[in-house]
Formats: C-alpha cells, sequence, structure tokens
C-alpha cells in the first residue's frame, strides 16, 4: 500500500472506530452475554433442588404398594387415605401439594397431580422426587440398593471419536466444542452486518454528497478501495479481538458451572489459525461485494436492500444448524463450505462438530481468496463509471457490458 | 505550455451525445469560463478532465503530457455539490483532504489557519462540519480546493448559495490565484461573475463549441447588435429590430444581423418620437448567452 492508500486506511479506520454504530455494538455484545449468562443462571436454579427447603407432598395411595421410602431427604412423602383427608391437608398448607395413585397406574404409569399453584407445567424438579419415589418403591423388593441407586442415576456416557487412522481426533472429542464455532459464527455475522451497512453507507454518503469527487481528485481508485477495504477489516478485526478479551472477565462474573463447560473444551491451533483466516477473508469478500453495491446504487437505501441478499446467504448455516449437527458431511454442507458467502460460517461450524477434510479447506480457501481478487478487479472496473453516475440503478446486462468494455 | 489543452474531445452516453468535437486551452494566468445551459455537456468535460471517465475518442493534455497521480496533486478541483465529511471537525477535514494532496501534516496546518482566519472562519476550526450553514460549508470547501496552491484549478459553480460578503471575498481571492500565474476553469451560470472575472470564454450547448474566445473580442463582436433607449411616446414596428426588451431605464433593442444602430435611430426619428437616450451597447454575456442558446433552443 502506498502512502495515499494508507492515508486513506487510516482515516477510514478511526472514521470507522469512532462511528457511534461500532461504539455501541462493541460494547452491547458483551453486555448481551452478560445477560445471557444471568438467563442462564436464573433457569438453571429454577430446575435445581433447592438447597436447605424440606418440600412435603402428600399422596393417596390406591394401588397400595406404596408404603415404603417416604423421606428422601429435602422430600418427605405422606400418605393419606382419601382425596378427601388430602385435600385438607393442602388448604390448610400442611403439604405443599399431593398426588393420586390410581389403582390401573402400573398399567398405565399415569398418575394426578394438586396443586394450589398455578403453573404450566410440573416443576422438573417435583417430577424427578415423584419419580423416585415411585422407582424405589417399585423397585426395593426385589434389587440390592446398589442396583437401585445405579437405575436411578442419570446416564453418563462418555464418547471418544476417532480418525479414520484410528487415532483420536482433538478437536472433536468434546461435543461442547460446538460452542467456540458458535460463537464465531454469531460475533462474525454481527460485525459483517455492521461492517457491510457502514460500508454501503459511507459510500452512499460519499456519492450523494459528491465527495467521492473530490476525493477521486486527489487518489486513484485503486488506492480508495484497498484503503478502505483493508480499513473495515481491521475494525472488524478489532471489535472481534476485543470482544474475546471482555470474554474471560465475563465468565469470572458469570457461574461456576458455565465457567466448567467452557473450560472443558479444547481449541486445537489450527482451529484458532482457521478462524483468523475464515474471518479476516470473509470479511475481506463482503467488503468487496459491498463495495460493488454501494456504487452501483443510487443512495445509501437502495445500497443496504441489495446488500440483503448476500448478506442473507451467510447466515444460511446458521439457519439449518439443527439439519448440519448430526450430518455435518452432508454433500449440501460440503457445497456451502466451498460457496464463497458462506464458507467461513459453514466451514468453522463444522469444524466444530466433525473433522473437514484437508482438500476442502483448502478449495475453499482459494475460492474464497480468488472471490477476493476478481471480485475487486471487476468492481474497480466499474466503481469509475457508476460511482459518478447519479440517479438511476444500471441493470445486470448494463454492468456487464460496462466490464466488457473496460 | 498550456496548463490544460482539450482536443478533439468526444463522448457519449448510450448514444446520447454529451460532448462533440470540443477542442480549447487554458494557460496559465488566466481563467476561462466555461458556460452553457444545463445539460450542454459541462460537467462531463470536467470530468474528462479530471479523469474520472474516459472519453470516446479526443486528447487531453495536462501540464504538457496525459493525467497521472502526481498530476493530481497540482490541481484543485471544487464541485459544484459541497461534500464535506459531516462528522468531521472542520480543521480535521481540511488537514485530511490535504493529506491527500501531498501535504504534510505542519505545512498543511499552517496553510489551513492561514485560509480560515482570512476567510473569518478561525472561529469555526473545531466546529464539526454537519453544524455549519451551507455558506460556511462552502467557505472550508474552498479552503479545500486550494490549501496546496494547486495551478490549476477547476471550479464548478463556486459562487451558489454564497452571500454578497463571501462571493466578493471568494473572488479577489481567484482573482489573486490568476495573478500569480495559476489557470483557471470556472464553470458558472452566473454571467456577471464570468464578465467580472473572466479572460476568456467557452460557451457549449449540446455538447458543442458555441462561442470561445476572448471576452472582450466577444462582446465587441455582439457590440453592434444591441442598443439602449430612452424614449417619449409608443415605438412602433422597427425594421432590424429582433427583440425590444424593457429595462429599468427604457428599452434594450437587440438588432437583427442586417439591422445597424443608424437604421434604428433613423426610424424612431421618423416616428416622431421625442428621444431622451440613445446608446450603442456593449451586450451584457448574459444577453449573448440568451441570444446564442435560445436561438439555438427554438
Amino acid at each position: 500500500m502506498d502512502k495515499k492508500g494508507f492515508l486513506i486506511f487510516l482515516h477510514e479506520f478511526t472514521y470507522k472506530i469512532k462511528s457511534k454504530g461500532f461504539i455501541i455494538l462493541t460494547f452491547i455484545v458483551p453486555v448481551i452475554a452478560l445477560i445471557g449468562i444471568g438467563i442462564f443462571n436464573l433457569a438453571k436454579m429454577a430446575f435445581e433442588e433447592p438447597e436447605g427447603v424440606v418440600t412435603t407432598i402428600g399422596y393417596v395411595d390406591e394401588v397400595g404398594n406404596f408404603d415404603d421410602h417416604n423421606d428422601m431427604g429435602i422430600t418427605k412423602f405422606i400418605p393419606f387415605a382419601s382425596r378427601e383427608t388430602a385435600d385438607l391437608a393442602l388448604t390448610s398448607g400442611k403439604i405443599a401439594e399431593y398426588f393420586v395413585i390410581p389403582e390401573d397406574f402400573i398399567a398405565t404409569g399415569s398418575l394426578q397431580r394438586y396443586t394450589l399453584e398455578k403453573e404450566a407445567s410440573t416443576p422438573p424438579f417435583i417430577t424427578d422426587m415423584i419419580w423416585r419415589f415411585l422407582s424405589v418403591n417399585l423397585l426395593d423388593e426385589n434389587n440390592p440398593p446398589e442396583t437401585i441407586a445405579l437405575i436411578l442415576a442419570p446416564l453418563n456416557i462418555e464418547v471418544t471419536w476417532v480418525t479414520e487412522e484410528g487415532e483420536v481426533a482433538l478437536e472433536a472429542a468434546n461435543p461442547a466444542n460446538i460452542i467456540i464455532p458458535g460463537i464465531f459464527a454469531l460475533l462474525l455475522s454481527l460485525s459483517l452486518m455492521l461492517s457491510v451497512t457502514s460500508l454501503i453507507n459511507g459510500l452512499g454518503e460519499e456519492k450523494e454528497s459528491r465527495l467521492i469527487e473530490v476525493l477521486l481528485s486527489s487518489v486513484s481508485i485503486p488506492q480508495l478501495l484497498v484503503g478502505k477495504v483493508l480499513a473495515l477489516g481491521l475494525a472488524g478485526l478489532l471489535q472481534v479481538v476485543l470482544w474475546l478479551i471482555s470474554a474471560p472477565l465475563l465468565l469470572n462474573l458469570a457461574s461456576s458451572s458455565l465457567g466448567d463447560l467452557l473450560r472443558g473444551i479444547e481449541i486445537p491451533a489450527n482451529f484458532i489459525l482457521l478462524g483468523v483466516v475464515y474471518f479476516v477473508l470473509g470479511y475481506l469478500f463482503f467488503a468487496v461485494l459491498s463495495i460493488g453495491v454501494g456504487a452501483i446504487s443510487s443512495n445509501a437505501t437502495e445500497g443496504n436492500a441489495l446488500a440483503m441478499i448476500y448478506m442473507m446467504t451467510a447466515f444460511i448455516p446458521l439457519w439449518f444448524l439443527g439439519f448440519l449437527i448430526p450430518f455435518p458431511n452432508s454433500p449440501i454442507w460440503v457445497l456451502l463450505t466451498l460457496f464463497p458467502t458462506t464458507a467461513p460460517i459453514q466451514t468453522m461450524i463444522r469444524l466444530g462438530i466433525s473433522e473437514v477434510p484437508l482438500w476442502q479447506i483448502i478449495a475453499s480457501i482459494t475460492i474464497l481468496v480468488l472471490s477476493i481478487v476478481i471480485g475487486l478487479y471487476l468492481v474497480i472496473k466499474i466503481f469509475r463509471t457508476y460511482m459518478l453516475m447519479y440517479g438511476k440503478r444500471p441493470g445486470l446486462s448494463e454492468i456487464y457490458r460496462q466490464i466488457k468494455a473496460s | 505550455m498550456p496548463a490544460v489543452e482539450v482536443k478533439n474531445l468526444f463522448k457519449s452516453y448510450n448514444d446520447q451525445i454529451a460532448v462533440k468535437n470540443l477542442s480549447f486551452r487554458v494557460d496559465p494566468g488566466e481563467i476561462l469560463g466555461l458556460i452553457g445551459p444545463n445539460g450542454a455537456g459541462k460537467s462531463s468535460t470536467i470530468k474528462i478532465i479530471l479523469d474520472f471517465m474516459k472519453p470516446d475518442s479526443g486528447e487531453i493534455v495536462i501540464f504538457g503530457g496525459p493525467m497521472s497521480e502526481e498530476k493530481k496533486n497540482r490541481i484543485g478541483y471544487l464541485p459544484e455539490a459541497r461534500g464535506l465529511y459531516k462528522e468531521l471537525k472542520v480543521l480535521d477535514c481540511i488537514l485530511y483532504l490535504a493529506s491527500l494532496k501531498g501535504m504534510d501534516k505542519t505545512t498543511a496546518k499552517e496553510r489551513a489557519v492561514q485560509l480560515l482566519e482570512r476567510t473569518g472562519m478561525i472561529e469555526s476550526e473545531k466546529k464539526k462540519i454537519k453544524h455549519l450553514s451551507k455558506g460556511m460549508s462552502q467557505m472550508i470547501q474552498f479552503i479545500v480546493t486550494i490549501i496546496h496552491n494547486p495551478e490549476l484549478l477547476i471550479m464548478d459553480e463556486p459562487f451558489s448559495g454564497l452571500d454578497p460578503v463571501n462571493t466578493e471575498l471568494m473572488k479577489n481571492m481567484v482573482g489573486k490565484y490568476r495573478d500569480e500565474g495559476k489557470a483557471i476553469i470556472l464553470s458558472t451560470h452566473q454571467m456577471n461573475q464570468v464578465e467580472e472575472l473572466c479572460d476568456r470564454v467557452l460557451m457549449i450547448d449540446h455538447g458543442e463549441e458555441v462561442l470561445y474566445g476572448n471576452l472582450r473580442e466577444i462582446k465587441s463582436r455582439f457590440k453592434k447588435h444591441s442598443v439602449q433607449v430612452s424614449l417619449v411616446g409608443d415605438m412602433g414596428d422597427l425594421n432590424g429590430v429582433t427583440e425590444i426588451r424593457t429595462t429599468k431605464d427604457g428599452f434594450e433593442l437587440l438588432l437583427a444581423e442586417d439591422g445597424s444602430p443608424q437604421s434604428v435611430l433613423d426610424q424612431l426619428r421618423s416616428q416622431g418620437l421625442e428621444i431622451q437616450r440613445f446608446e450603442i451597447t456593449t451586450p451584457s454575456l448574459h444577453s449573448i448567452f440568451l441570444n446564442m442558446v435560445a436561438s439555438d433552443h427554438g
């Protein structure tokens, strides 16, 4: 980059990082993350057993088989002879709630629960305690206590994924590894949205105010465009770095359980390297597209509307994440790994949940680099004509003619 | 060596001709007035000179050769629509745009302060551009155009939107630049400004040259074609007069090609009118412009 290109780069970078939109988004993401962690903690508390509080639950046993194990620590089960007596105990506050085990319970597995609380559904903690009480009574006659404890304990499966060569695939060893690619995809999406809008708005403003004429009377089109694209890329990278720096601080403020979950994640060095490569390439590619759109649009509003078309394609991997996780190597996902607008997010998510063949990564990066170079070449060709053309937006055939003519 | 030399320039957009066989030159130490009606091809000509767009054919010679990135530092351009970074402070905006013209920061700052003081805008140096009035923004744009002391100044409608005080100030500065040996192209609709400032005029219509030459010569060429008359009584039909315009002192009579002031005077006498004033006038550039363009536009 020569001196004038560097001056454009420096100006665009400082102009960008001082803009309200950039500052607000940079700070709002950690705040949203903090709120999200807070909500997670609240939700977790609702699902956990309340500490130190003994819940008294009544029951009417019409089967006649559930008369043991009434004291289960923080929950006590009190038998009642009939619904009427249970109702009286409930309304007088002696019990928190009660349930009826009907005669056909063994056949149907259904019971009725009575409570004074207005609830959309039975809290998981209550369901769990009733299930334990019923299970332990059903099992205790024929099984040793260890077997009963094993049956009631949650199943713990440790998965080790291996490569085709029979070695442990580190990057896939922990299913929680999807969290980092997921965060990467979200951050990249947010940054792309902001940058594309900012770039198109900037070009729209320069075009509408004819500032572009003043600039082009001083610098060449490649100097202007390369300076703008690189400045935007660096601003985006800075934003993500700031978000990543704030992450440990946020985690310390947040629950220890979520911290444990993230601490268990193993991030291989190649994942971080590829993350940076895809982030920068994705940024540059969208910046090139946005300059083209900014040049042919008559104003920023029109440009942003046009940009939505290719911006939407970038988010396809996120929309179909549910389908992607079970089948990460489906031919459709491979195609999206190679397609330049979807490649950055698609590849990083796939890297988090499975092994992506090396040839696909090389092909994907090569296609992205070629798209950036060819895109920049074409954009420079049309920029001169359309950035100085005010009014009607040219059609595709006219743009094609222009590229051919120049 | 001329600062700009345009030779046989052609430019069209989608089969619509914007510039047709245009040739002219601008020498150092002169102001060329580029005039013409809307859509005449003035802006296209300027954009081709500045290398914003390529001509279909013809040649542009800037400082003795084709346009280059280095030569851009020797040119100042004031576009018709004023565009500056609205969120930047006045001084920052001037310094950034000056840096793109190759100026170092210290020199640019000294010169910016000097020009801000000269235009009475030094108190606004820390204001954001968006907080300036239209006239003030225009003066800042003018400062941006001249801060690097360009050898060629291209200005598109520089006086529109300026109050009389700032118009006078800008005119004086432009005149001083000419006296310092700079070449200036002034594109405007304001004929009185062209008359006051320009040494030569290029009038174009439909992309073609209509008039080109020294302003005094052009005006003297049209001199015999207009007379000012003050009289008592009603004028009858006059042979050799194409148009009668009412002025605050009487009438301006525009003469046909074959008409002569003597013939008109004889006709007025023969009508028995009391003639208080009869003066062969130099037609205003405005009149010449209307005459030339109106005849072409029917």
